[in-house]
C-alpha cells in the first residue's frame, strides 16, 4: 500500500475523533514543549555565560572567602573563614612572581547615594579599589578618569560611578566635578564607568567605586575583600595561580596537609560550576520529559487499541478483499506515527513559544536549539513506532471472518 | 481443460465449548469457468461456510481445495490475501462497504492492495461504477446511496479486479424484491460477458436464473442440478 493512502487514511481517523485525538496527543504535547522549553532556556543560559564570562579578562583570577557560585545555603565552613585582608593582597605581590597586578577590592551593599534633592534606592553597590580596579573587572571609564595613587595615598574623597546613578541623578547633566554623598559623606565625582546592562536580569551598573584606602576609613576594616589578581600573561596563569595558593598559605598560616581557606575563581572555574548546575537541570529536564513522553506513549497505545476494536469490522473488510498483514499493520502505525508527530509538531510550537516567553522573562537573548526540534520530533516518531507496533500487530492479526463477523 | 474449481471431501467443524459443530461434512464439489450457480438450502445447513471456504475466507478443517489447479488448502495468510485480491470478487449480504469513503475509492481499495497507481485506479474503478450503472453516484458515501445502490457499489468492488470468479452471499437478502431482481439482473449480465458466478440464495425464482442449482442440507450437497438454458 502507498504512503498517500495510509495518510490519507490517519488523516481521516484524526479528523472525525478530533477531541478524542487531542487528548490523546496531550502528554506527547506537553512531553516534547518541555524538551524543547528546557532545552532552548538551557541553552541561552550557557550562551549568555559564556559571553558575559570571556567578556572578564582571559588572565584575570579572584581570591575570595566565598565561592563565586552557591546553591542553596551558605555553609558554615566558608563564615568560619578568617577575613582576606590587604596585608594578604600584598603579600600575594611580594612572592608570586609570575603574578603583574595585584587589586584589593573591598565592597559593601544596600547604600543610597544622593545629589541636591535627588537620590537612588539603597540598593547601590559600593566598592574599594586602587587603580588597577578597572583592568581586573574588565570595567572602562567612559568619562573622567579613575582615581590614581595619590587618592589612594591622601584617601581622597573621590569616587566613579555605574551608569544607573549617573541615569537617576544626572538625567540632563555632565556628573564629573560634581559632588555626591554617599551616606553623609560627600564625595567628588571623577569618572562615569561604562555600560554593562543587565545580566540575568541584574542590572550591573549600580555601583560606585572610591579608593579603598577611603573605603576603610569610611566603612571600617573589619570586613573581607577580594582580591582581583592579573597574571604577567595568560600562558603564565596556572603559575601564578600556584604562586597565589603558596603565597597566601603562608601569609594565612595554613598547616601544611590543611584545605585552603579561601577559594581561588578564574573564569573557567566559574563555568564549570555554572555548567555542573546546568548538567543537574539537563538531567532533571530529560526525566521530566521522559515520563511525560512514557504517558503519552501508553495514551496513544491505548487509543490505539480502542481504535482497533472499533474498526473491526473495516479491518475484516479490508482483509477479506485482499489486505495483506503488512498492509493493515502499515495503516495503523501510519495512524499512531501520525498521531504522534501531530503531536509532536503543537509541542514543538509550545515549547519554541514558551521558551522564548521564559528567555524575554529572564532577559536572556532568544534562542531555539534547532537540535531540540528535532529531538523533540524524533522522540514522538519514536513513540508512534514503540506504542503503535503491539496495537498494529493485533489489527494486522485478526482473522478475516471473526473480524467481518465483529459486530 | 481442468475445472475452474475443485473441491474434495471438504470438512468444517466448529469447535464451540465441549460441543463440535459439523458445519460441512465432506463436500465434493467441481465448478467449471463461465458457470452460474446457485446455492440453496436450509438456513444453518453450510450455505455460507462453503462460500467462505471457496472464497478463501476460511480454510477447511480437512480437504482439498484445487483453484485454477493450485492447492489452495496449502497456503499460508499472505498468499490467501493474493488470491482474495485478484482471483475473487465476494458480494456480502450486508454490503460490507466502508462507511467514510465515497463509493468510488470503495471500488479502488482492491487495486490500492494490488499495487496499482492511483490515475489507473481511478480509470479502472470509474469503468466498474459504469457496468453497474453508477457513474454518476461515484462520489456518494455509502449512507448517502440506497440499499440496491450499495450493493451495485459492492458489485463494482468485486469486479475490479477482473477476477476468475464472483461469489454473492444472499445478496439481495437485505433488499426488497424489486431492487433485488435489479441486482439478479446484473449478476445475469455479467454472467453474460464470461465471468463465473456462484450465488447463494433462499428464493426459488432467483436460483432459477442460473445454470446449476446445488441442495446443501446438513453440511452435504443433496442434489446437483443441471438446468436447461432458458
Ligand atoms: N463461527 C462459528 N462458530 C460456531 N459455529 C458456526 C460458526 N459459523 C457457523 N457455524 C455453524 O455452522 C453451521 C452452518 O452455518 P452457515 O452460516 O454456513 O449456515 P447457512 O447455510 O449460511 O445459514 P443461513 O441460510 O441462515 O445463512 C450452523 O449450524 C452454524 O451454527
Ligand atoms: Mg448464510
Amino acid at each position: 500500500m502507498n504512503f498517500e493512502e495510509g495518510l490519507r487514511l490517519a488523516y481521516q481517523t484524526v479528523k472525525s475523533n478530533k477531541l478524542r485525538t487531542f487528548l490523546t496527543t496531550l502528554g506527547i504535547v506537553i512531553g516534547v514543549m518541555a524538551v524543547i522549553g528546557m532545552m532552548s532556556i538551557i541553552d541561552a543560559l550557557e550562551r549568555h555565560m559564556t559571553q558575559t564570562l570571556s567578556a572578564v579578562g582571559g588572565s584575570v583570577f579572584w581570591v575570595q572567602k566565598y565561592p563565586a557560585v552557591r546553591i542553596g545555603h551558605l555553609d558554615r565552613k566558608y563564615r568560619n573563614r578568617k577575613n582576606i585582608t590587604v596585608e594578604h593582597a600584598r603579600a600575594v605581590k611580594r612572592l608570586a612572581k609570575a603574578v603583574g597586578a595585584v587589586s584589593p577590592e573591598f565592597y559593601t551593599l544596600g547604600k543610597q547615594i544622593k545629589y541636591k534633592d535627588e537620590s537612588t534606592n539603597p540598593n547601590i553597590i559600593i566598592y574599594g579599589g586602587d587603580e588597577n580596579w578597572a583592568e581586573v573587572n574588565d570595567r572602562y571609564i567612559s568619562e573622567g578618569r579613575l582615581f590614581i595613587k595619590e587618592d589612594i595615598y591622601h584617601k581622597r574623597y573621590v569616587a566613579v560611578i555605574g551608569s544607573d546613578i549617573v541615569e537617576k541623578l544626572f538625567p540632563f547633566s555632565y556628573p564629573v566635578g560634581e559632588r555626591i554623598k554617599i551616606g553623609n559623606i560627600r564625595f567628588e565625582v571623577v569618572g562615569v564607568i561604562d555600560k554593562k546592562g543587565e545580566i540575568f536580569g541584574n542590572t550591573q551598573d549600580n555601583l560606585v567605586t572610591i579608593p579603598y584606602s577611603t573605603f576603610r576609613k569610611v566603612f571600617g576594616t573589619k570586613r573581607t575583600i577580594n582580591i582581583g589578581i592579573k597574571a604577567k600573561s595568560v600562558e603564565l596563569i596556572p603559575e601564578a595561580i600556584d604562586q597565589t595558593i603558596s603565597a597566601l598559605r603562608i601569609a594565612r598560616k595554613v598547616p601544611p596537609g590543611a584545605e585552603n581557606d579561601f577559594e581561588i575563581v578564574t573564569q573557567d572555574s566559574i563555568m564549570d560550576t555554572l555548567k555542573n548546575l546546568t548538567g543537574f537541570v539537563f538531567i532533571a529536564a530529560v526525566v521530566i520529559c521522559g515520563i511525560s513522553l512514557l504517558v503519552g506513549g501508553i495514551g496513544i497505545m491505548n487509543i490505539m487499541l480502542v481504535s482497533v476494536t472499533e474498526r473491526t469490522r473495516e479491518i475484516g473488510i479490508r482483509k477479506a478483499i485482499g489486505a495483506k498483514r503488512k498492509h493493515i499493520l502499515f495503516q495503523f502505525m501510519t495512524e499512531s506515527i501520525g498521531i504522534c508527530i501531530f503531536g509532536g509538531i503543537i509541542g514543538v510550537i509550545l515549547g519554541v513559544v514558551v521558551g522564548l516567553f521564559i528567555s524575554a522573562a529572564l532577559k536572556l537573548p532568544p534562542t531555539i536549539p534547532v537540535w531540540s526540534i528535532f529531538l523533540g520530533l524524533g522522540f514522538s516518531l519514536l513513540i508512534g513506532v514503540v506504542f503503535g507496533v503491539y496495537p498494529a500487530m493485533k489489527a494486522a492479526r485478526l482473522d478475516p471472518i471473526e473480524a467481518l463477523r465483529h459486530e | 481443460m481442468d475445472a475452474l474449481i475443485n473441491l474434495k471431501d471438504i470438512v468444517k467443524t466448529y469447535q464451540v465449548g465441549t460441543v463440535e459443530v459439523h458445519a460441512l461434512r465432506g463436500v465434493d464439489l467441481q465448478i467449471q469457468r463461465n458457470e452460474y450457480i446457485s446455492i440453496m438450502g436450509p438456513s444453518g445447513s453450510g450455505k455460507s461456510t462453503l462460500m467462505n471456504i471457496i472464497g478463501c475466507l476460511d480454510s477447511p478443517t480437512s480437504g482439498r481445495y484445487e483453484l485454477e489447479s493450485t492447492p489452495v488448502h496449502e497456503m499460508d495468510d499472505n498468499q490467501l490475501a493474493e488470491i482474495r485480491n485478484r482471483k475473487i470478487g465476494f458480494v456480502f449480504q450486508t454490503f460490507n462497504l466502508l462507511p467514510r469513503a465515497s463509493a468510488l475509492h470503495n471500488v479502488e481499495l482492491p487495486l490500492i492492495y494490488s499495487g496499482v497507481s492511483a490515475s489507473k485506479r481511478k480509470v479502472i474503478a470509474e469503468e466498474a461504477l459504469d457496468k453497474v450503472g453508477l457513474s454518476d453516484r461515484k462520489n456518494h458515501r455509502p449512507n448517502e446511496l440506497s440499499g440496491g445502490q450499495r450493493q451495485r457499489v459492492a458489485i463494482a468492488r468485486a469486479l475490479v479486479n477482473n477476477p476468475s470468479l464472483i461469489l454473492a452471499d444472499e445478496p439481495t437478502g437485505n433488499l426488497d424484491s424489486k431492487t433485488g431482481e435489479e441486482i439478479m439482473r446484473v449478476f445475469g449480465k455479467l454472467n453474460e460477458a464470461g465471468n463465473t458466478i456462484i450465488v447463494v440464495t433462499h428464493e426459488k425464482y432467483i436460483a432459477d436464473q442460473a445454470s446449476r442449482i446445488v441442495r446443501i442440507l446438513d453440511g452435504n450437497i443433496a442434489d446437483d442440478l443441471q438446468l436447461e438454458e432458458n
